[in-house]
């Protein structure tokens, strides 16, 4: 007994460093002299600690665009995915009809496309219909890719709600719209709301797309944005400002995590497992 | 669409369940709509335009050239050697990440206290941009500014000056390393729901009738699980399948470490070759198709079923 709590605190160990090291790293790099990364510095600490970096990349024009961009386009995909994700759930999840079964099916299949396999023909078709390198180019492309996760992980939410009590609240003399929004709607929120964050990472992370359909920064994403700074050399990168850029843009997730991880796993494990 | 005759579903005759299947039918419209704008149309656009000798710099010269696109790439050795790339990264990180994933999965199970504090750490490497742990981990092997040399010098191979981005093996692993510390808390986070679907009296039983820990494990959480880590490999193998970030950022494809998706993105985007290119995204399609058929077919679970969707 006492050798599984010693090895499941070991574990618990072992997994925070699995998880941790990498971000304490890149942070200990973004306050890294640049100059102490050109030269080269095997420690893992910085050698004389400076904000200079997040000065400096938070003064970069095209670093603070891509930001913008990638939090307009991710949030309006979000937002209509979203919506979209939820009347298709709410009819999975309640009504019956024929095709459902299809619906679902188009979902899964959609979840395991090959991005790469559109780019040539999205590429093609966007410059036709002037949506190259604009946000609703990548808007399109992102709400369709974060549908089938949200539709299953809204459906799974709504088939755990016990809609009788709309009812109830009816013949308790309440309108339909107030038994929708006193009684539905709080019950519905917590999985509209998973959906909605686990569709923002998604649009939030693209980068296959995001290089593909883009060509300047008027609407490149972030991650676009940072496979292409490479600085004044080429062949020497400036890490400690790429780490500076990373742990800025990690920034979001880490609180979104903070707040929501339990609604988070709830989401990620509720389409995969039924319970 | 109102001639709608009972076949499977009996209840389709009143007239109110009438009105709730095109209800059904137009609430799920718009998301089916946008879902096949984006992928099935393109994809149709790629099976024609891969019949097509077609490059965007010169558009005046495109021509018919039938199955060509695809005899070419079938019989170039850079195809195969990328597909084999991909393969072998697809089936090491899965592999690796099954493991490595079941035991998190176990410890997070067993864990009574600080479950919200390993919770969130497991979500970060699940939440941060794939670009970013690929720059986290170029770094880590980097010649001049990693600590991996530093730090493991003691290891065979190992010494101050390995350039881990200086031969094929080398950045495999670490591009592998990559891939496999961001998507190994999704696995853990999937095989957990399955592992608390194990029923406790089930073990306890096997326990009392004197199975050891490893035959518990072999013969009633495994099979318990099966759905759970079908739904597991299924998603990660397709995902694997397509890398790209992490050689994007960490290779560029440099010491053959390029992939069937770098492959067919350069086609695309750098070389403006869309016939070619297409013929190579229908390939990968077909590869993704056969890849989801075969692993469903192995673990033989029906996935709708799995799910409760009947």
């Amino acid at each position: 007994m006492n050798r599984t709590k010693v090895g499941t605190g070991v574990g618990f160990a072992v997994i925070l460093v699995w998880c941790l090291l990498p971000i304490v790293w890149i942070l200990s790099l973004s306050f890294k002299p640049v100059q102490e990364t050109t030269t080269g510095s095997p420690h893992f600490l910085p050698q004389t600690w400076t904000l200079q970096n997040y000065k400096d990349v938070l003064n970069n024009s095209d670093f603070t665009r891509a930001l913008l961009n990638s939090t307009g386009i991710a949030l309006i995909a979000t937002a209509l995915a979203v919506i979209f994700a939820t009347l298709a759930a709410y009819a999975i999840a309640r009504l019956e009809f024929r095709g459902k079964r299809l619906v679902l099916s188009l979902a899964l299949a959609i979840a395991m496309f090959p991005v790469v396999s559109l780019v040539g023909p999205l590429f093609d078709l966007w410059r036709t219909f002037h949506l190259f390198n604009t946000w609703p180019g990548l808007i399109i492309p992102y709400m369709s890719f974060t549908l089938p996760l949200a539709i299953w992980t809204l459906s799974a939410f709504f088939r755990e709600i016990p809609w009788e009590m709309e009812q109830a609240a009816q013949v308790d003399g309440a309108t339909s719209w107030q038994a929708f929004r006193k009684v539905i709607v709080p019950l519905a929120a917590p999985g509209v709301f998973t959906a909605a964050i686990l569709t923002f990472f998604f649009a939030w992370n693209e980068f296959v797309l995001a290089i593909s359909l883009t060509s300047t920064t008027s609407a490149r994403t972030v991650p676009a944005q940072l496979s292409f700074f490479v600085g004044s050399d080429e062949f020497n990168p400036p890490y400690s400002q790429l780490a500076t850029a990373s742990v800025v843009v990690t920034i979001p997730i880490v609180v979104l995590v903070l707040l929501f991880q339990r609604k988070i796993v709830a989401g990620l494990t509720s389409g995969a497992v039924k319970g | 669409m109102t001639a709608v005759t009972a076949t499977r579903e009996p209840a389709v005759t009143s007239d109110r369940a009438v009105a709730e299947n095109s209800l059904g039918r137009r609430l799920v419209l718009p998301a089916v709509l946008l879902m096949l704008i984006v992928t099935a149309y393109p994809m149709l656009r790629a099976l024609y335009l891969s019949l097509f000798r077609y490059r965007l710099t010169t558009p005046d010269d495109r021509a018919f050239v039938g199955l060509s696109n695809y005899t070419h790439v079938l019989t170039d050795s850079l195809f195969w050697k990328d597909m084999g790339n991909t393969v072998l990264i697809m089936v090491i990180t899965v592999g690796v990440e099954l493991v490595i994933g079941f035991a998190f999965a176990m410890v997070m199970h067993r864990i009574v206290f600080a479950r919200g504090a390993i919770r969130t750490a497991i979500l970060i490497p699940y939440g941060i941009i794939t670009v970013v742990s690929a720059f986290a981990w170029q770094f880590t092997f980097s010649l001049n500014n990693g600590y991996v040399n530093s730090w493991f010098s003691w290891l065979p191979g190992i010494s101050a000056d390995t350039n881990w981005f200086g031969g094929h093996w080398t950045a495999m692993f670490a591009i592998m390393v990559s891939e496999i510390w961001k998507t190994t808390p999704f696995m853990s986070l999937l095989l957990l729901a399955g592992l608390s679907q194990v029923s406790e009296d089930m073990l306890e039983a096997a326990k009392v009738d004197g199975a050891t820990w490893w035959q518990r494990f072999y013969k009633v959480i495994l099979p318990n699980m099966r759905a759970a880590i079908m739904v597991a490999v299924l998603f990660r193998a397709l995902d694997a399948f397509r890398i790209f970030d992490n050689i994007f950022v960490m290779t560029k494809g440099a010491q053959n470490t390029e992939s069937s998706s770098f492959l067919t993105y350069r086609q695309v985007i750098e070389q403006f070759q869309l016939g070619m290119g297409s013929a190579l995204s229908v390939l990968l399609f077909l590869s993704v198709l056969l890849l989801a058929w075969g692993i469903v077919k192995l673990f033989n679970v029906d996935l709708a079923a799995a799910r409760g969707e009947g």
